[in-house]
């Protein structure tokens, strides 16, 4: 599993290391991040790419996200899988409401995250529309390490109690930094309003 | 091949015959809207035409024209193998009036080609057991495939949340970008690395 990184104190040396003291929030969310059970909301092709992303191939199972809850009272992170109609906003609206707390979203593939080609009468433009949303994979549909790019850098916004949204950046950036290749959105404080 | 099927629709009903045309193989019937339901009543019925099978059901909409709309069938002869698309024309400038008669009595499949027809024409099939919306929820106002119906107009069934320009749609401005880097993505430290890596071109 992974390790407890932040303010954790290591007491005696070397083997003989045996009390680790930290503090109950870091280990909290040191719990909460490797145990995401996922809520699917599948509606639309990229269901296929889910498919992919929890075969063994791939194994999910790494990162504690493997174990699927089909009711949302169970899971703690909603998995939004394909393009979100206007008639099915209230379902998912729904299902969101229904999950405990905490519980983080993750727009899965481009016609979640903002409609994608959609820009018509019967598509919302992406879910963020309706519910807030912690993770953006962009991608038509995204690749399987997408995927993993997303869910590592929402075990490090757990870890950090960090609740703004976040997106994972392409591979073929050429800005990709040293951070794996994961970029942080910041808010600004005063956004120029556009209407 | 189906030129007979033309002409035994023209020699039962002239007065409604309105015209035909041909294109790749596949031939048109366009008739007046009050005899929709007798022609093709008579083409399931007849058996030299012998129709068994309505492949598709759906409209077009002309806005310059009048009658403004078409209805379209697609027909099919599973024994004798011809096929026939017969049109009708109804409608005003304003899309009103129209009313053309179910075919739905006659193939089970018209049924649901009907409501979305409907759905997104808005024309009224009189006669037709179960006129509602097929794809549209119902409180959709208006119908969305017709060309008066604004390109950019959305009908929420979820309040939107209460976010800064939230109801912002695409297309947006190129320094806009997806909704979610949209107004947010502090950019200027990102392109300042940038032009440290990559020099500034």
């Amino acid at each position: 599993m992974g390790e407890l990184k932040t303010k954790t104190e290591v007491i005696g040396e070397g083997d003989g290391a045996s009390i680790i003291t930290t503090k109950a929030e870091d280990l909290l969310h040191w719990a909460q991040k490797y145990s995401l059970f996922m809520c699917p909301f599948i509606t639309a092709c990229c269901g296929m790419e889910f498919m992919g992303v929890t075969s063994p191939r791939y194994d999910l199972a790494r990162f504690g996200a493997e174990a699927p809850r089909f009711s949302p009272r169970q899971s703690d992170l909603l998995w939004v899988v394909g393009t979100i109609t206007q008639r099915q906003a209230p379902i998912l609206k729904r299902i969101y409401d229904q999950m405990a707390e905490p519980k983080w979203v993750m727009a899965f593939g481009t016609c979640a995250s903002c409609g994608g080609f959609y820009d018509n009468y019967a598509t919302v433009a992406g879910l963020d529309k309706i519910i807030p949303c912690d993770i953006y994979i962009p991608g038509c549909p995204p690749r399987p390490e997408s995927v993993f790019d997303g869910l590592m850098l929402l075990q490090d916004k757990i870890a950090d109690g960090d609740r703004s949204p976040s997106i994972i950046k392409p591979r073929s950036d050429n800005a990709e930094g040293p951070d794996h290749g994961l970029v942080q959105l910041s808010r600004r404080d005063s956004r120029p309003s556009v209407s | 091949m189906s030129k007979a099927l033309v002409e035994l629709i023209r020699n039962k009903f002239p007065d409604a015959f309105v015209e035909t045309h041909s294109q790749v193989g596949d031939d048109t019937v366009v008739v007046k809207s009050e005899a929709w339901h007798d022609v093709c009543a008579f083409l399931k019925s007849s058996p030299d035409s012998d129709i068994d099978m309505l492949i598709d059901l759906t409209a077009v909409d002309f806005p310059e024209r009048e009658p403004r709309f078409e209805v379209v069938a697609h027909m099919y002869s599973l024994d004798l193998g011809h096929r026939l698309r017969l049109k009708t024309r109804v409608g005003d400038a304003k899309g009103e009036n129209t009313d053309v008669a179910t075919l739905s009595d006659l193939w089970g499949s018209a049924n649901w080609m009907e409501r979305e027809a409907w759905d997104m024409f808005g024309i009224v099939f009189d006669g037709h057991p179960d006129l509602r919306r097929i794809l549209m929820y119902p409180e959709f106002k208006g119908h969305p495939l017709r060309r008066d119906y604004p390109a950019d107009k959305i009908q929420p069934l979820v309040e939107y949340r209460k976010v800064d320009n939230i109801d912002k749609l695409p297309p947006f401005d190129a320094n806009e970008g997806m909704s979610f880097g949209r107004q947010t993505h502090d950019k200027t430290e990102e392109e300042s690395a940038d032009a440290e890596l990559f020099g500034d071109n």
